[in-house]
């Protein structure tokens, strides 16, 4: 099947886009990808420098740290340190994908099969995706969280707002819920129930810390019998929302938001290598399609390899370049793998993966990026033979022991250690300190203790006692948070009090 | 199914604010930047942007995230000659692969290093001096223009009205009006000719054509000598004023007693006055003449940097600044700036011999001439013999300085005869 390239040259217009993109939609319609409409924008490198600065937010708030971020890059990328990334996506319905008006013909392609094809569909389609986020509404509300804090920052000062954002900011990762479903978003209702649910929230908290003396023997007792939270509360910042003593509403509000959006990004953290994995193998199998069908050229097809191996390069552990496992390199040799698996297997295939060596590959494949996290993921399919070619190997690092330890190698005995090693590397929830709120001391100072569980004893950063400062701006009263041992013993306590900061 | 939206008209500094905001944050990190860096900087070469860097530690935004210490397995690509139970010494700086986590707790020592714009640092500078937000504007923009010709135009004001082109263009109306009365004419005439031949005079044929001819004389005569239509005037366009040049002469005395601090304030009095003049003149030169008991002209480095001992004798650097202005700078060319630093010690006779110098040879020739007195103490005789100087001359300006906030009053009698 010989037909005449799209185009020939580098250049694109917005003619050439069009057709590329019918052809790329085609072919990824055959394979089965289910998508939310595509939106292309095309871009300047400044815009894209801006769409960087807000961490792929189309719409956000202002703060301090996105222009910190934005000076940072425009640094680099005018010295020469930093090709600006050639894609950026947006989780949204439509979805938005951003298109560099200084790239080739080529690149252009290969942004829209990977992004607005492979990205799109992993969005609409995985699991964490489906139950965390709101693709239809997340817009919406970015914008009206970016209307709220310009009005508030109006109205209350913008130092004040700022200081809130910073705090929220120190605990971000500890502002979403990890097995809950949330609410849906919409900004319709936002707008109507923030009123509500401002004089609500407030009626609550006074509730929570009425002195007035009624009943007064009676609500003491109980007090000091149960613990406040009952259970522990994982999120810190949805607790502090609730109850923290001394916020304003617009400040309750505030934290409400950045919990919100921590919340919409959560699933990507969970999932680069599984995202980025699926988008490269999609963008890789559909331009080879285009290819193969004659309709673009080989320069095109080169130019396009040779980013593509960029793209994937794994530098070894020893090299300048080494800093971790590439969530493309692992996400592509994993996905092509299980084509493989599917397609060829062999023995060691048949004995790892009986359910799925032989079967159809779209559909095995469909179903691992619809139903795993990176953790899960890798636990469930990382091959010996992707073991082998990555030449992984693990080390222990105790900091009881004199030296560091390899504790296994790419061979036959050791496939299922290294699997489970490397998926633990990918549970968020082993990489983050476990820190929950613990208790909060009502009837007496109205100090909250937070509990750092450890894991694998290991501590927490020093810099833990400046993020203690911004609990303290945010819960009004002392905070306290304890390091406790596997074995329960308190181990470390920060305190954050009205007179400063103290470690013991 | 599918959009493609072009959003590169869009606005690009949707980041501007955020900038902003980091900016004010750092304020006082970024003030002391710019104050190095304008140390570091010539007198000539202020008007750029500036790299400004701040200690990440600074910048960082704390998290709860692990640190270094208790047990943790980590696995990495690219194994080579190792086998299992294989063991070594812990790698200095953290094991292997924690490299990257460990700068993003901000603990790294590299600065945080980014641009200021040329806006952004001049901003910083002048803040410093405490210049008024009026004279910021116009140190920061280029506002003179100047009317230059760009064409005709068919509106306008009298005075401009361009004759030739106007009457050229009347004539051509003139032209294109009479032409059907013309033709109609000179074949009304000629048919007159013919019937004169066959008829009288008194003939009715023939009076109805003379008539005509008649009609069509006076409608020829009617047509306008020149019509408001025709006008065109000379069209004059505002293009930034072309601007010429000056000369800036930059006096200091650099006998022992001017100290670093000295100096420091001096040459950002010499910046201000450069930075003031770019404003307004295309082209600049400076003259760095730098003093004790003789003068020489100098490049900036050593005018800066260099330290001579002994005593002062001011009038040679006078009779250097003038023996160099005619020589190389006639008045008819250039405009010529002048500013002299100095403690203010000078030989006990030689400052009436300055004064004398500065009446007759130097105050007629130039724009302006600003002196600044850098000291604590109290006015020394160059002061006394200056203060006449400055009654007669509404070019002079004399200011003592004690910190950097006062070099801005001299520089306020500048910018008022500016305005005016």
């Amino acid at each position: 099947m010989s037909r005449k390239p799209i185009s020939e040259t580098s250049e694109w217009t917005f003619e050439l886009i069009e057709k590329y993109h019918q052809e790329i939609q085609r072919i990824a319609r055959d394979f089965g990808l289910d998508t939310y409409p595509v939106q292309l924008e095309i871009i300047t490198a400044e815009q894209m420098m801006d769409a960087y600065a807000s961490v792929g937010m189309p719409i956000g708030y202002t703060h301090w740290s996105f222009g910190k971020e934005f000076v940072k890059n425009e640094g680099q990328y005018k010295r020469g340190q930093m090709g600006l990334a050639y894609e950026i996506v947006i989780n949204s319905d439509p979805c938005i994908a951003y298109l560099m008006e200084e790239n080739s013909m080529t690149m252009q392609a290969l942004v829209i099969a990977h992004a607005a094809y492979g990205h799109n569909s992993f969005f609409k389609n995985n699991y964490l995706f489906k139950t965390w986020t709101s693709a239809d509404a997340i817009i919406d509300y970015l914008l009206f969280a970016k209307n709220y804090i310009a009005k508030c920052e109006e109205r209350y000062g913008e130092e004040q707002v700022e200081a809130i954002l910073d705090s929220c900011h120190a605990l971000k990762n500890f502002g979403v819920d990890r097995y809950k479903r949330p609410a849906q978003l919409s900004m319709a209702e936002e707008r109507e129930r923030q009123q509500e649910r401002e004089e609500y929230l407030q009626s609550q908290v006074n509730q929570l810390w009425r002195t007035v003396p009624a009943k007064e023997q009676q609500t003491d007792d109980l007090i000091k019998e149960t613990c406040f939270p009952e259970e522990p509360e994982e999120n810190i910042l949805y607790f502090i929302e609730k109850n923290a003593p001394l916020l304003e509403p617009w400040q309750r509000e505030i934290v409400r938001i950045v919990r919100k959006i921590a919340q919409y990004f959560y699933p990507q953290r969970q999932t680069q290598v599984m995202n980025e994995g699926w988008a490269t193998f999609w963008h890789y199998t559909i331009l080879n399609q285009l290819y193969d069908e004659g309709l673009v050229t080989d320069g095109f097809i080169i130019e396009f390899l040779q980013s593509h191996t960029n793209v994937v390069y794994q530098p070894a552990f020893d090299s300048p370049y080494y800093s971790g496992i590439n969530p493309y390199a692992l996400g592509f040799a994993m996905m092509t793998d299980i084509r493989r698996i599917c397609e060829n297997p062999t023995d060691e295939d048949k004995h790892w993966f009986p359910d799925i060596a032989g079967s159809d590959w779209l559909k095995t494949m469909h179903f691992a990026m619809q139903n795993f996290k990176d953790e899960s993921f890798i636990s469930q399919y990382l091959s010996p033979k992707v073991i082998r070619d990555f030449k992984l190997f693990s080390v222990l690092d105790d900091d009881r022991e004199k030296d560091i330890e390899v504790t296994s190698i790419h061979n036959e005995i050791n496939y299922q250690y290294i699997r489970q090693s490397l998926s633990e590397q990918y549970n968020l929830g082993s990489i983050e300190p476990n820190i929950q709120v613990f208790n909060v001391n009502r009837s007496g100072d109205r100090s909250l203790i937070l509990r750092h569980t450890q894991f694998n004893r290991m501590p927490l950063d020093k810099s833990a006692a400046e993020v203690m400062k911004h609990v303290r701006r945010l819960w009004g009263f002392d905070v306290y948070l304890e390091t406790v041992s596997e074995n329960g013993s308190v181990v470390q306590v920060f305190e954050c009090g009205s007179s400063g900061l103290f470690t013991f | 199914m599918s959009r493609i939206v072009d959003r590169r008209l869009n606005g690009k500094n949707k980041s501007a604010v955020n900038r902003q905001k980091f900016i004010r944050r750092f304020r006082n990190q970024i003030k002391k930047a710019v104050a190095d860096a304008i140390a570091e900087r010539s007198v000539t070469d202020l008007d750029k942007s500036e790299k400004v860097s701040i200690p990440t530690k600074d910048t960082s935004e704390p998290f709860f995230h692990h640190g270094e210490g208790g047990q943790r397995e980590r696995i990495h690509p690219g194994n080579k000659e190792f086998q299992q139970g294989d063991r070594f010494p812990r790698p200095k700086g953290g094991a292997k692969g924690r490299g990257k986590q460990a700068s993003d707790s901000g603990e790294g020592l590299d600065d945080f290093i980014f641009e200021l714009t040329r806006e952004e640092f001049l901003e910083f500078f002048f803040e410093d001096l405490e210049l008024p937000n009026l004279v910021k504007t116009k140190l920061a923009t280029i506002n003179e223009t100047k009317k230059v010709r760009a064409g005709h135009t068919s509106e306008g004001v009298p005075s401009n009205i361009n004759i030739i082109r106007s009457l050229r263009g009347a004539m051509g109306r003139r032209i294109a009006l009479r032409a059907p009365y013309n033709n109609r004419l000179k074949q009304a005439e000629a048919e007159l000719e013919t019937l004169l031949k066959q008829h009288d005079k008194s003939h009715a044929v023939v009076k109805v054509l003379e008539e005509e001819i008649e009609q069509l004389k006076k409608k020829i005569k009617r047509i306008p000598f020149i019509d408001t239509f025709d006008l065109r005037y000379d069209n004059r366009i505002d293009q930034p004023k072309p601007t010429t040049q000056a000369v800036m002469f930059c006096i200091m005395d650099v006998s022992g007693s001017m100290g670093y601090q000295e100096k420091d304030m001096a040459k950002r009095f010499f910046m201000l006055l450069y930075l003031f003049l770019t404003r307004t003149y295309e082209k600049i030169q400076v003259v760095f003449i730098s003093h004790h008991t003789v003068a020489s002209e100098v490049d900036e480095q050593t005018f800066f940097y260099s330290r001579e001992t002994g005593g002062t004798v001011v009038s040679s650097a006078l009779e250097l600044t003038s023996k160099i202005i005619q020589e190389r700078f006639p008045t008819s060319e250039w405009n010529i700036y002048a500013a002299q630093a100095s403690d203010g010690d000078n030989w006990d006779n030689d400052s009436v011999a300055c004064r004398k110098i500065m009446t007759e040879r130097i105050m007629p020739y130039v724009q302006y001439y600003a002196y600044i007195e850098i000291t604590e103490d109290r006015h020394q005789n160059l002061w006394q013999e200056y203060l006449s100087l400055k009654s007669d001359w509404g070019n002079f300006a004399m200011q003592r300085i004690e910190q950097i906030v006062d070099i801005y009053p001299v520089f306020r009698k500048l910018f008022q005869k500016q305005s005016e």
